[in-house]
């Protein structure tokens, strides 16, 4: 276990930066454990959703929630796989600040063989007053395997045939 | 709604020119679409788009929907989305079209589907509860 979560952290901050989208809007890695996964969003004003009030669009922070619960899943599995959303829940429960960094905490609170459940919350700071909640389900969509960089060969020999 | 609004609405929108949205006015009918860029990938092996710009691309699409019934207030908050995804997102360009399913003086039910090679494929769905800007 504690080699699985040191591996988590040696490959965490790639597997966001190594996402074309989390890399374009900004997203940093923030924290990754057993089943948990912190990420965080600077404000950045290319993605306003409301030019009035300068509010980032809800869908930054979808993106976000996204990208954290997928973390969250990666590191729920009793392995190293790829992963895909399956659903999405979103609650907002009130607007980003603007100018204010957005962290996302995310806990996979089980795993079947297949699926990853994690729930969400999307935070400027104190995690009592959420900007967001989210619910999502993953899949896995290949096998699993004990050391990340075993994960991506059976993508490349599904390309292939 | 004219084209001419179409493409003011989402030029107004930052977050949409991030992703690359675009609005096109067909036959009455609002259809937003999202040319293929590098920058909207989730994953670079399979390549698929990111999950959440699926989802934040259709809640842009609920939101702009709901724009021409108000051109001149502010924009709908999303209160609550479901979001399905159903295919893989190829590295191609994506369209989406919002139904306003019930409309109320303060809430709006609002469903978006996304699609790549034909609609009745969809990649994704979005239903959800939007909060409508207040007209007074």
């Amino acid at each position: 276990m504690t080699n699985f979560v040191e591996k988590l952290w040696e490959i965490g901050p790639g597997l966001i930066e190594g996402t074309p989208h989390a890399n374009k809007i900004g997203i940093k890695f923030v924290a990754v454990d057993k089943g948990l996964g912190t990420l965080s969003l600077p404000y950045n004003t290319a993605l306003i959703g409301d030019p009035r009030s300068r509010v980032i669009a809800g869908g930054a922070v979808t993106t976000l929630l996204d990208q954290a619960c997928g973390l969250a899943a990666i590191a729920g599995f009793d392995g190293f796989g790829q992963i895909a959303t399956l659903s999405l829940r979103i609650d907002y429960q009130r607007s980003a600040k603007p100018g204010e960094t957005v962290i996302a905490e995310a806990v996979c609170y089980k795993t079947t063989r297949h699926v990853a459940f994690i729930r969400a919350v999307a935070h400027d700071g104190d995690a009592d007053d959420p900007i967001a909640t989210a619910q999502a389900c993953f899949i896995l969509t290949g096998p699993l395997y004990k050391l990340p960089g075993e994960a991506a060969k059976p993508v490349e020999k599904r390309a292939e045939t | 709604m004219t084209q001419r609004l179409a493409d003011s609405l989402v030029a107004s929108i930052p977050y949409a020119q991030t992703l690359g949205i675009e609005a096109k006015l067909t036959d009455g009918e609002l259809i937003l679409n999202l040319p293929y860029l590098k920058s909207n990938i989730g994953n670079p092996t399979l390549p698929a788009l990111h999950g959440g710009v699926i989802g934040g691309f259709m809640e842009v699409c609920a939101m702009a929907e709901l724009r021409r019934l108000s051109p001149d207030l502010p924009f709908s908050k999303p209160i609550g989305v479901n979001i399905d995804y159903l295919r893989r997102g190829k590295p191609v360009e994506t369209f989406a079209r919002a139904t306003i399913f019930k409309k109320g003086s303060r809430v709006a039910n609002v469903r978006v589907r996304a699609w790549q090679e034909s609609p009745e494929t969809p990649i994704a769905a979005l239903s959800g509860h939007f909060l409508l800007p207040e007209t007074k």
